[in-house]
């Protein structure tokens, strides 16, 4: 805890389950710029620092709250939760870990997906929960992805995903290298029907989530100073035995290295993807700026 | 002490040594130790049986790195004749650590991809350890497509401890590199069989361990982070890497039993390291068993079952 929330009476304090979403406390210090700012202000602002433009991490459900339409929004494999096929136990038992993941994030596991619509055209969005195991892709995440491209082939609804992982599961073992491999290989299947796939790259896109359905967008979009990558700095730090040049794995970086289409501001976000779609499947030009109601929580508006 | 010996194998190591030892002195002396050496050999081959019988999954993963073990270019000349190496990327550079080129297998052009590890210190660090870089996957995707358009069936050879975590490898989209190959790979017009030779080590194995039929070694491990890797994160210490191996399942009798292999491969006693000829038989006949199924199959229904196949990996509940 920092100096300042310690300062702050424990009613107001953003308390660490909910670190990196909404904040529930009055004032936030950044993260970057470290200036104090006023939480509404900074949730008015997409969770984006309105001093220095640092993009806070967010939660999977505030992600597809700012990009989708209010209606129509229908979850899909809502009902999937994560199995311990190899009683895994490393320092804890796997399943002690899910579970602790469960009531810290709220989710099931690590992915949200969505059918629903961007400014009226139809799409399938999925968004990592970043506080369920650090977005790890396990078995769940990997038939979460293929459930939701195969509804975009049903649909020829563009797919959407919004990254933000630490790579595969490690207590998933072969299970999660292997969802590598399904993954990419629904996306095989919307490459030949000609449905998009737009791939938002977010802090942090590593490892087996990198290396697979993250870099396979037709067009692939980061948000600034995200770190993307497929081993970690530290890894690569100790096995090369030099420094790591600066901004080494950040989006600009990846820009510069010819890695990615384009750094799209969160704040911008939606009006790009909508933009997009339109180009890529033959539509009109989307109205500009139609945001969605910030209000309309997401108890309310999803069914199915 | 003969250092081909793992730590595990010392009882057998010795019993060797003496062996050899009365091996030589029948050539000095005038009487017949040849019942005595029979009778050893028979304890050492018991004793290698037994030893190997048994081991945990650490000290497989150690047989799987043995320096001595046979790696993709011994299969290759063992078992394919007019072998074609194929180099380069064509836009960056030629990656030693992923070898790739034409031949034939039982009369039959085949296509053929593998990493290559070194076995002195020099080829080890020209083959990089057996680490891919992006070049080296996007060598291999060439030849995937080679392969897709001559209609060859793709045969692929792995055995790297992962891809390599360098500047350069990230500066030229290593992620990259190897999800394409990931997506080519799923659908690529003609049969994809797969063999575990060593290591499987994550995404840098996967790269060119996609197909229709994978299947292992006795002794090779494939895993999603090495041993070392999970128990440094994981348990703080990468001298938990035995545990790491154990709670990781990386063995091919293990990973037949998640469903996650189609076939092992036996190797010779001891070890592939132990017979290179007698590990090259076998999988030759496991890649000419694979290769007559998969050739008779139409094109469509074999794209079909392979979407098919990845479809189902994982494990999870759906309420």
């Amino acid at each position: 805890m920092s100096w300042f929330d310690k300062l702050m009476p424990s009613r107001v304090r953003s308390d660490s389950r909910n670190r990196g979403s909404v904040p529930e406390g009055l004032w936030v210090k950044c993260d970057s710029c470290t200036n104090v700012l006023y939480g509404a202000d900074l949730e008015r602002n997409n969770n984006v620092c309105p001093r220095c433009g640092y993009h806070r991490r967010i939660r999977a459900r505030e992600r597809l709250e700012m990009l989708l339409d209010v209606d129509p929004r229908i979850e899909i494999g809502a009902g999937l939760e994560p199995v311990d096929q190899l009683k895994f136990r490393d320092t804890k038992k796997y399943r002690d870990r899910l579970a602790q993941a469960a009531k810290n994030s709220d989710e099931k596991d690590a992915l949200v997906a969505i059918h629903g619509a961007v400014k009226g055209m139809p799409v399938v969005a999925a968004a990592f929960e970043y506080e369920f195991m650090a977005g790890s892709m396990g078995s769940v995440v990997g038939e979460k992805f293929v459930r939701a491209a195969e509804t975009s082939l049903q649909h020829n609804a563009t797919l959407i995903c919004f990254s933000a992982s630490g790579g595969a599961r490690m207590q998933e073992a072969l299970l999660s290298l292997f969802q590598m491999a399904k993954t990419s290989s629904a996306l095989a299947q919307l490459a030949r029907r000609g449905v998009p796939y737009i791939s938002v790259l977010t802090d942090p896109t590593m490892g087996g989530v990198s290396a697979s359905f993250a870099m396979l967008g037709d067009i692939v979009m980061a948000e600034p100073r995200a770190l993307i990558g497929f081993a970690g700095p530290r890894v690569i730090e100790q096995t090369v035995r030099e420094t790591l040049p600066d901004g080494f794995q950040r989006s600009e970086f990846l820009l510069e290295h010819g890695a990615i289409d384009m750094i799209v501001d969160r704040r911008e976000m939606r009006d790009n993807i909508a933009q997009i779609i339109a180009q890529l499947t033959g539509q009109p030009s989307p109205p500009d700026h139609s945001v969605p109601p910030a209000s309309a929580s997401m108890e309310q508006t999803i069914s199915g | 002490m003969n250092t081909s010996y793992l730590e595990f194998e010392q009882p057998i190591a010795d019993l060797r040594a003496r062996i050899d030892e009365l091996s030589t002195a029948t050539d000095d002396v005038d009487i017949d130790l040849a019942e005595e050496i029979t009778k050893l050999q028979t304890k050492c081959n018991k004793l290698t049986e037994s030893i190997f019988a048994k081991l945990d999954p650490w000290q497989v993963s150690q047989v799987a790195r043995h320096p001595n073990r046979p790696f993709a270019l011994d299969y290759i000349k063992a078992i394919f004749t007019e072998f074609k190496e194929l180099h380069g990327d064509r836009a960056f550079a030629d990656d030693p650590a992923i070898v790739g080129g034409l031949a034939r297998l039982n009369g039959q052009a085949v296509a053929i991809l593998g990493q290559q590890k070194g076995r002195d210190t020099k080829e080890k660090l020209l083959r990089n350890f057996g680490m891919p870089k992006p070049e080296g996957y996007r060598k291999a995707l060439r030849i995937m497509k080679l392969a897709e358009k001559f209609k060859l069936p793709l045969i692929t050879l792995i055995d790297t401890p992962g891809a390599y975590p360098g500047i350069g490898a990230e500066e030229r989209g290593q992620s990259e590199a190897i999800a394409r190959n990931l997506m080519t790979l799923a659908d690529l017009r003609t049969p994809v069989i797969c063999t575990v030779i060593g290591e499987g080590g994550s995404g840098g194995a996967l790269a060119i361990g996609v197909g229709d039929r994978i299947n292992m070694m006795q002794y090779s491990t494939y895993s999603v982070i090495s041993p070392e890797g999970c128990a440094s994160i994981l348990w703080k210490s990468a001298d938990k890497a035995p545990d790491a191996a154990e709670a990781m399942g990386i063995t091919s009798g293990r990973l037949k039993e998640l469903n996650l292999i189609d076939r092992i491969i036996s190797e010779p006693l001891g070890g592939a390291h132990r017979d290179h000829q007698a590990a090259a038989a076998a999988l030759r006949d496991t890649l000419v068993d694979d290769l007559g199924n998969l050739s008779s199959m139409l094109i469509d229904d074999l794209i079909n079952r392979r979407s098919e196949k990845l479809r189902n990996y994982g494990e999870y509940k759906d309420s």
